[in-house]
């Protein structure tokens, strides 16, 4: 046993460390193995970046670069995203026509559970997100859903984020093969190569962080998904996790997914889980 | 509805720190928006604090300032409690006013 | 602009006025922006808001027309400001000063449309410290001109841009 997890921890590295090497190859998918993927994943980024701490990572881009750290420090006295985490509270404190509240759909009221998502529901058979499960709460309560991209599903996940600063996360993947095929499929989509480009996520986002691509600093998909949603200067507003796949998938001149499908759900449920145990800093500011 | 402005006045004893944070678009009039016309020129021009009935820090703007500006300085004195008075003022004459206790 | 509207008026006030008309001609253009004018003056006090000064394009006559003078270089300026802005959108740009009686302190970029972005007034007893945000459309020259016991010094630093904020 112990021997079998050596050896799919080294496998593992090595598929990395062959991305590294902008090689694709194809997971091996014999045995679904999340606790070793985390492992590895983690690994090869503090193998990457050995001065950085774990939790320096959610902090992307800005944890690469001494000159960017300061410009992010002087935003963060007074951050760009303030006026959409005000809208935010200000929305989830208000009560749906129906009297009941964003809070009555989730635990805790909604308070400091952003690190809970997104799960698997085995009813359901497939991945919930925050965004997702905000707006079926709103349809639940009678009101139209948001566009998940920005706004007003921005303002309400910066809120919910808000409240869970610094909690980790602390993502689940059930034994249940219907949630290995979720957790293994968002991971495939991750290291897939698509559009004119011919990016994977991973092409970015484990080859290159901290490497400008253009004019960008490129930020580590570890602890990536712990800072949304993001106020982006580049946006000049907010983004939610949905609008950071849609429009990554948009750069590399690829035909972007739907928010909310299928798969965008498990690709975030899967860069979700490797980043487990970092904090959540969302809502956060990017260049 | 919500002010635009936001301000953190702390107190230190001897001086006062501010920093202000303004909603405003800032449109510089050199921007295209997506159907490739120039956006006209929208944002604040003038911007004034003022503490026991006097100014003690007035920004003259012009579009070259950041969407959602900001801004930071110090006076001298300034007592917990007190309030600070923020008002601005705008190209096309709108404009927002707010006051924000010491802390 | 409003030539039409100063026409109407000073014709009205030429029949009211009857016998000053003539010598109210020549004033009309300027009587028609009178009431205008002067709730601007009011609303702003003494601080009038530089029009002229946001209207040039080179940091040279934004200085001429805000100060009516040269400013020489000084390091007693010290200006903070990125080598690489993340974003020409939102670039963090502070200034200090040692020098003693200073009353404004400005901010230029050489190669915005615009050279002037903002001119802060200082009166006694705020401190000579000012940090912003600003726009940078390209790669250019960052000005801070401090106005200190009369006399203008300025600091320069070159702050390199890829992503521009002036959608140029």
């Amino acid at each position: 046993m112990k021997l079998r997890n050596a050896i799919q921890f080294t496998a593992a590295a090595f598929t990395l460390t062959l991305l590294a090497l902008a090689a694709p190859p194809a997971i091996s998918a014999d045995k679904v193995d999340p606790v070793a993927d985390e492992k590895a994943f983690k690994k090869f980024f503090y193998d990457k970046f050995p001065k950085l701490k774990p939790e320096d990572f959610v902090n992307g881009p800005y944890s690469m670069d001494a000159d960017l750290y300061k410009q992010w420090q002087d935003k963060e006295q007074f951050p760009p995203y303030e006026f959409s985490l005000e809208l935010g509270k200000e929305m989830f404190s208000k009560p749906f026509k129906n009297g009941k509240t964003y809070g009555d759909c989730f635990p805790n009221q909604g308070i400091g559970i952003r690190q809970d998502y997104p799960y698997f529901d085995e009813k359901e058979g497939k991945v919930i997100t925050l965004e997702l499960a905000l707006n079926r709460c709103r349809e639940a309560n009678g009101e139209p859903a948001f566009s998940y991209v920005r706004d007003e599903m921005a303002a309400l996940t910066a809120y919910m984020a808000f409240t869970s600063r610094g909690k980790p996360f602390n993502i689940k993947v059930p034994n249940d093969p219907r949630a290995l095929a979720a957790y293994e499929n968002g991971k495939e989509y991750f290291y897939t190569r698509r559009g004119q480009l011919n990016f994977s996520c991973a092409t970015c986002h484990v080859q290159s962080p901290g490497e400008r691509v253009r004019t960008e600093v490129l930020a580590p998909a570890l602890g990536i998904v712990n800072a949304m949603p993001i106020y982006r200067s580049e946006w000049n507003g907010m983004g939610t996790t949905s609008r950071r796949f849609t429009t990554c998938n948009s750069q590399i001149r690829g035909v972007p997914l739907t928010p909310q499908d299928d798969e965008y759900r498990n690709v975030e449920y899967y860069l979700s889980y490797v980043s487990n145990g970092l904090p959540i800093s969302g809502p956060g500011a990017r260049p | 509805m919500a002010s635009t402005i936001r301000v953190r006045a702390t107190s230190s004893g001897e001086t006062t720190e501010v920093q202000a944070l303004i909603q405003h678009p800032m449109d510089s009039g050199f921007i295209k928006d997506s159907k490739g016309e120039l956006i006209p020129p929208h944002f604040i021009q003038q911007l004034t604090f003022e503490y026991n009935g006097k100014p003690v820090f007035t920004a003259d703007w012009g579009g070259g300032v950041s969407k959602d500006p900001y801004v930071k300085f110090a006076f001298k004195g300034g007592k917990k409690g007190d309030e600070l008075k923020v008002s601005w003022v705008d190209n096309k004459g709108a404009t927002d006013t707010t006051t924000a206790k010491i802390q | 602009m409003t030539n039409t509207d100063n026409g109407f008026s000073a014709t009205r006030r030429l029949i009211l006025q009857g016998a000053g008309a003539v010598a109210l001609v020549g004033l009309g253009s300027s009587f028609g922006n009178l009431p205008f004018g002067l709730t601007r003056a009011f609303a702003a006090a003494n601080d009038k808001y530089p029009e002229e000064a946001f209207k040039q394009k080179s940091e040279a006559d934004a200085i001429k027309s805000l100060y009516g003078k040269t400013a020489e270089a000084s390091d007693k300026v010290k200006m903070d400001a990125p080598e690489i802005a993340e974003n020409g959108a939102v670039v963090p740009v502070s200034v200090t000063t040692t020098l003693a009686d200073v009353t404004s302190i400005s901010f230029l970029v050489a190669e915005n449309p615009v050279a002037l972005v903002a001119s802060y007034k200082i009166p006694a007893g705020t401190m000579p410290n000012v940090a912003n945000r600003i726009k940078m459309a390209k790669t250019s020259n960052v000005i801070v001109v401090v106005e200190a016991g009369g006399k203008l010094y300025s600091a320069t630093k070159e702050v390199k841009v890829t992503v521009g904020g002036c959608g140029g």
